[in-house]
């Protein structure tokens, strides 16, 4: 028998038996489908946290207080908490390594904000000019922290377009005075939206000069320091003569942790692609499932065409062909099904990305691939048990429809 | 050449043991026209399914031109089957979601004849059944009479020596009856060996030759010369 006949034959029954293939057929889409949609989710969501860092910079280092085990994100959230807090002094001091660009030295607390007879509570981020360059930050208005020795006490501030609208929804906050704490603050400039949430959100914050932040929160430790290399490649040279810079101002105590940006990066790699994969295993099942109900209903073709078998064999047909005939009308269902499972996959992203246009969603090919081939090989392993049956029926018993 | 021999095909029914063909010799030469009647039950389906290698004797033997059958296997069965035997049944056992056309080519695409060659043999069928125009007509849309003719079409269409028809005309009336068997006799003119079970006299005084069952064995078996083609 020649492959186009077989087919032929094979579509040809396909398309008289509707219901039954149409069942078998949305069987293996929704099981496709699924595994578009949820490895969708977990890869979208993988590229989404993936984009926030690089766009913070890959050459960012960052220097926390305490002593981290592990190298991912570890907030030790209050400074002071950690044997030896780190200084300005400290921060001023990595200036001196080879291969630092830039730092940022941070402080941050919480504390009512106020213009005129509107208050809010805001996190309050103390900072100097090279921040805006370290977090790839830009100005809506006006302009950022000015540069300038750390200690230097200004009252000026920048505020997150969130903090500005919600404080002067009418007129200009540029100019303006704020009340942080109990201090007047100058307003200089608002910062840009630029749509990038990780971290803290950078739109419901006030930005002023790091030592002003001190004298606030009453502390003379830094929450963090962060450090720009020159390049990417400068990176592991920096971050081990930071550590070595530190431990050997905090006397031979190594007590704080560096992580890079790099590391932060590949921590949550592993994290969403785990996350994609177990989605991709749990709708898996489904597709399993479907082929089990190939199996079913293939079953019930065969019961049906009983007759029709033992006619092949009646003209000829030997007993692979007719393996043949029912396996190939198994696995063009689920091929039929698994590319329907794709359109459907494919529209729900696109549905599901019109209301969060944010996510960048999209499958990973090796899901699309692997739900595809599952879905085949599903036709095949769980339609070789129905077509073996057709193809064991004697032929006298199946011509009689006796069974 | 069909020779049977000392041949027997016995069914294990639950405690009984039914002799559905009891000790049959036969021997039917190439281009005869045999009619075979007997009650219900006396074994003339299990004899053609037998002749059509449908079926395996449970002991004797059976040479198609002098081949033994009994010791080939599945497939071999299969392949002797497609090239010399042709099927008709009561019920047509056309496959229904095939054209008229497509069923006269069902046994050329199972031996993968080429297409072109294929579309003219099956043409080629209809148009001596008088089929032509009924060609991309699905069976449930041809009559009784015009389906055992497109049965005949695929039976022949693989130029089978054998035709063996088991009550060929049971299902249809007086004139369409006529029609089908016509079809056949006209085949036997050209040198195909006729089996036809029935239980129409009529039907059945039409062949030359005889054969008569009852309960498994061959009870009468004889030509009748002089009887019309
Ligand atoms: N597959 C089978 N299993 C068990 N018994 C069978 C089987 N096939 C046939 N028989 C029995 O063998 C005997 C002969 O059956 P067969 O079908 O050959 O009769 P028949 O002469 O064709 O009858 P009819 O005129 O009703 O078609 C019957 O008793 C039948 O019950
Ligand atoms: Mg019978």
């Amino acid at each position: 028998m020649r492959f186009g006949d077989l087919l032929h034959l094979a579509t040809e029954s396909l398309v008289r038996a509707r219901l039954r293939s149409i069942m078998m057929r949305l069987a293996m889409a929704i099981g496709v489908a699924a595994v578009v949609v949820l490895t969708s989710l977990g890869e979208g969501a993988r590229r989404y946290v993936t984009g926030e860092f690089q766009a913070l910079g890959t050459e960012l280092l960052i220097v926390l207080p305490g002593r981290s085990e592990t190298t991912g994100v570890q907030p030790g959230m209050f400074a002071g908490e950690t044997p030896r807090d780190l200084t300005l002094d400290d921060a001023r001091s990595l200036l001196r390594i080879p291969g630092v660009a830039r730092i940022a030295p941070l402080v941050i607390g919480s504390v009512p904000v106020a213009a005129g007879e509107l208050t809010r509570e805001v996190p309050v981020v103390g900072s100097n000019s090279d921040f805006l360059a370290v977090r790839n930050l830009s100005m809506a208005q006006g302009s950022f922290l000015p540069p300038g020795e750390l200690d230097r006490d200004l009252a000026v501030c920048v505020l997150g377009s969130k903090v500005r609208s919600e404080l002067f929804p009418r007129g200009p906050a540029v100019g303006a005075t704020v009340r942080i704490g109990d201090r007047r603050f100058r307003v200089i400039g608002v910062l840009a939206d630029t749509g990038r949430a990780i971290g803290f959100d950078l739109q419901e914050l006030v930005i002023i000069p790091v030592s002003s932040a001190q004298q606030l929160f009453n502390t003379q430790s830094l929450f963090r320091i962060m450090i720009q290399a020159t390049s990417r490649e400068a990176m592991p040279r920096v971050r081990e003569a930071v550590r070595a810079m530190l431990k050997e101002r905090h006397q031979g105590e190594e007590d704080v942790t560096v992580i890079t940006q790099d590391a932060v990066l590949a921590t949550f790699n592993r994290i969403f692609t785990a996350l994609t994969l177990t989605l991709a295993g749990i709708a898996s099942i489904s597709l399993a499932v479907a082929g089990i109900l190939i199996m079913n209903v293939m079953l019930v073709a065969v019961s049906q065409r009983t007759a029709e078998v033992g006619l092949m064999k009646a003209l000829g047909a030997r007993g692979r062909q007719i393996t043949a005939i029912f396996l190939t009308e198994a696995v063009l269902l689920s091929i039929v099904g698994a590319l329907g499972g794709l359109v459907i996959g494919f529209v729900a992203d696109a549905i599901v990305s019109r209301f969060y246009p944010t996510l960048p969603l999209g499958p990973p090919p090796w899901a699309v691939v692997l739900a595809v081939l599952i879905a085949v090989a599903s036709g095949v392993v769980f339609g070789l048990l129905p077509a073996r049956r057709a193809a064991r029926l004697d032929p006298v018993v199946a011509l009689a429809g006796r069974r | 050449m069909i020779e049977l021999k000392d041949l027997s095909r016995r069914f294990q029914v639950g405690e009984q043991l039914v002799k559905a063909l009891d000790a049959v010799d036969l021997a039917i030469g190439d281009g005869e026209y045999v009619s075979i009647m007997g009650p219900s039950g006396s074994g003339k389906s299990t004899l053609l399914n037998i002749i059509g290698l449908l079926d395996r004797p449970t002991s004797g033997e059976y040479l198609l031109d002098g081949r033994g059958t009994t010791s080939l296997d599945d497939d071999e069965l299969a392949h002797v089957r497609a090239r010399k035997i042709g099927f008709i049944f009561q019920s047509f056992h056309l496959v229904p979601r095939l054209t008229a056309f497509e069923n006269v080519e069902l046994p050329m695409v199972l031996a993968g004849t080429a297409p072109a060659e294929r579309r003219r043999r099956a043409d080629a069928m209809l148009a001596s059944l008088n089929l032509t125009d009924r060609a991309e007509h699905r069976p449930d849309q041809l009559s009784g009479g015009q389906r055992q003719r497109v049965a005949i079409a695929r039976a022949m269409v693989m130029e089978p020596t054998v035709l063996l028809a088991d009550e060929p005309t049971g299902n249809l009336d007086h004139v369409s009856g006529a029609d089908v068997l016509a079809a056949l006799e006209g085949l036997n003119s050209r040198g195909i060996t006729l089996l036809v079970v029935t239980h129409d006299d009529e039907v059945a005084a039409r062949a030359r030759r005889h054969v008569r069952m009852r309960d498994g064995r061959i009870v009468a078996d004889g030509s009748s010369p002089g009887q019309p083609p």
